[in-house]
């Protein structure tokens, strides 16, 4: 960089007082982004200063804290407040959220307050001849973009799930500097009514490592109870291509693709989908993807690791039973 | 209730894409470009807000001579008037550039509540709703799927957030930014486009929104290069039981995710 600078870490909490996963995925890039400058790490909430030590162990040097009873559950105003104080104080080069809901809410905000600039999607963050160059997939995953920042507060949002999460050391303690955070009541302009949890969703599709997705062949919202139960036997999320969704089997949050979710796991099993640009669009990051269909002309064969040509309803049973009985060979096996 | 609604003219999603030679942009030569995905829904909501609450639906556009076409496309959905800013510089912008300048065209004019589409489908970056709500001082609510009005001072927004449902009530005028499942937008009507065919559409240059010079880009796009082409892989045939038998030794040995 230019002006080597300190890297800093939106950390989003997440239920159970730990952050979100992304936040470990964002220490370890900005530790290796750092080099042998600090990483800072920003919190709000109602009461976080006890993620400090976790924050340290996984890379931080300096946590900032800001705690209000208005810091929880998540709104704009509030955060954009407390976030923007911290980082307007440091003007720091480099700034990591993650792209979360949360995240993509917050961050384009910040960055017309601080007059920074952003760059959203983030597949990579690097550090090239003095600039910070980001890639970024565009045009329905057409393209994927270079993009250089200029001086001043640079704010990345990076993609989930695609940097390891930074290990824990113990040992490793961080300095905690309080964040001035004095707002009224009044000037929160949204308040959060209710949250409530999708059921069906152990892991969020974005966090999963392992993802099992429906399309078209499934023939009826009836059959997805298939992928649910290979994905009870891997610990996978559940999703679908946009035609389920379109028929109404499925509800909007499961889709995967232009339209919907862009996801990118260890692994992949597309059951019964054709492999459409828009479906594509979404997935097509996956580190390892398996196929199941049975027309040999579809277009996933193109892309797939593994392409099984055969009847989703015939493969799906047999596959899950394997799975069952591999996965309780490798527990009763230590 | 009077509903701003800004739009993007973005290259047909549908459509194949030629990179420029040089990599700074698109070849747009022969590419469709259509009304932005999301904005329609935008549409679709003000339009129905309107036909409920009455006021205006007022289309804002920043975007080169084509961009009239979006616009005219949203006019023969339904919407009333236009704003189109053309100028040289618009290309040259960022997102948080185009945010300031969406702001000073939407200041002097009627509004209750301003929608956008979550984001573009052709940079995908989502970037300018957020930040023209900061530009003009309005909460917002980002990704809405169900967006209620109440008594016209508070709209109840439903987000979708990672495994879960938020419920929001949001103060207006607010900006919200809508995502697919709010709406199933309509199609044009014959007398729709022919009096979106009539309807003048204000241009506007930076300089009628006050700004003398371009706000400065903080982002410069380097290249766009093709995706890393994917190798098909294995191809497993043959008698189920044996397909699956190969492909968790093949998910266990060579993968390594099993």
């Amino acid at each position: 960089m230019s002006a080597a600078t300190d890297v800093w870490v939106v950390v989003e909490p997440a239920a159970g007082g730990r952050p979100r996963k992304i936040t470990y995925e964002l220490l370890g890039l900005a530790r290796t982004l750092a080099g042998p400058l600090r990483v800072h790490a920003v919190v709000a909430g109602r009461a976080v200063r006890g993620m400090a030590d976790d924050l340290a162990a996984h890379g931080a040097h300096v946590v900032h804290v800001a705690e209000s009873p208005l810091l929880e559950p998540y709104t704009t105003d509030a955060h954009v407040q407390a976030v923007g104080t911290a980082l307007a104080g440091a003007a720091p080069g480099l700034v990591l959220i993650g792209s979360t809901a949360a995240g993509r809410d917050l961050a384009p905000r910040l960055a017309a307050r601080l007059d920074a600039g952003i760059v959203t999607d983030c597949a990579s963050v690097a550090i090239e001849d003095e600039r910070v160059v980001a890639t970024r997939p565009t045009m329905t995953r057409k393209a994927i973009a270079r993009v250089a920042f200029g001086d001043g507060i640079r704010i990345a949002v990076v993609l989930p799930n695609v940097y390891p999460p930074a290990p824990a050391e113990a040992g490793r303690s961080a300095e905690v500097v309080p964040v001035a955070f004095n707002m009224d009541a009044g000037d929160v302009r949204t308040r959060v009514v209710e949250v409530s949890a999708i059921k069906r969703e152990t892991v969020p599709l974005t966090e999963a490592d392992i993802i099992v997705s429906g399309g078209r062949g499934l023939r009826g919202p009836e059959n997805f109870a298939l992928l649910d139960k290979l994905a009870k036997e891997l610990g996978a999320a559940v999703g679908s291509s946009r035609p389920p969704v379109d028929s109404g089997w499925v509800p909007h949050d499961y889709e995967i693709g232009q339209t919907g979710k862009t996801v990118n796991p260890q692994l992949y099993i597309a059951c019964g989908i054709s492999g459409a640009p828009q479906h594509l669009a979404g997935m097509s990051g996956s580190r390892y993807i398996v196929a199941i269909n049975k027309d040999p002309q579809a277009p996933i064969f193109g892309i797939a690791t593994y392409g099984v040509v055969g009847d989703v309803f015939e493969i799906l049973p047999l596959l899950t039973e394997e799975v069952r009985k591999l996965k309780s060979a490798q527990r009763a096996g230590g | 209730m009077n509903v701003v609604v800004c739009v993007k003219h973005v290259p047909d999603t549908e459509a194949q894409v030629r990179l420029r030679a040089d990599g700074r942009g698109v070849d747009e030569s022969g590419l469709n470009f259509v009304l932005n995905y999301y904005d329609e829904h935008g549409v679709e909501e003000a339009l129905r807000i309107k036909e409920r609450l009455g006021g205006t639906v007022t289309l804002v556009t920043a975007g080169p001579a084509r961009a009239v076409e979006g616009l005219r496309a949203g006019l023969a959905m339904g919407a009333d008037a236009a704003v189109h800013i053309q100028d040289q510089v618009v290309a040259g912008l960022d997102h948080i550039g185009t945010a300031r300048v969406l702001a000073a065209a939407i200041k002097p004019l009627p509004c209750d509540l301003v929608l956008c589409g979550k984001l573009a489908t052709d940079d995908n970056a989502g970037i300018v709703g957020p930040a023209l709500a900061e530009f003009l001082g309005l909460p917002q609510a980002t990704a809405v799927t169900k967006l209620e009005l109440g008594d016209g001072r508070r709209a109840t927004a439903h987000r979708e957030v990672e495994g879960a449902v938020e419920t929001l009530e949001v103060r207006l005028p607010a900006v919200i930014t809508v995502e697919r499942g709010i709406n199933e937008p309509r199609y044009p009507s014959l007398p729709g486009i022919m009096r979106a065919k009539r309807t003048a559409i204000t241009v506007r240059r930076l300089a009628d929104l006050g700004m003398s010079t371009p706000p400065t880009a903080h982002v410069e796009l380097l290249q766009l290069a093709p995706p890393p082409k994917r190798q098909a892989g294995r191809r497993l045939e043959g008698e189920a039981a044996a397909v699956v038998g190969e492909l968790i030794r093949a998910l266990r040995e060579e993968a390594k995710v099993l």
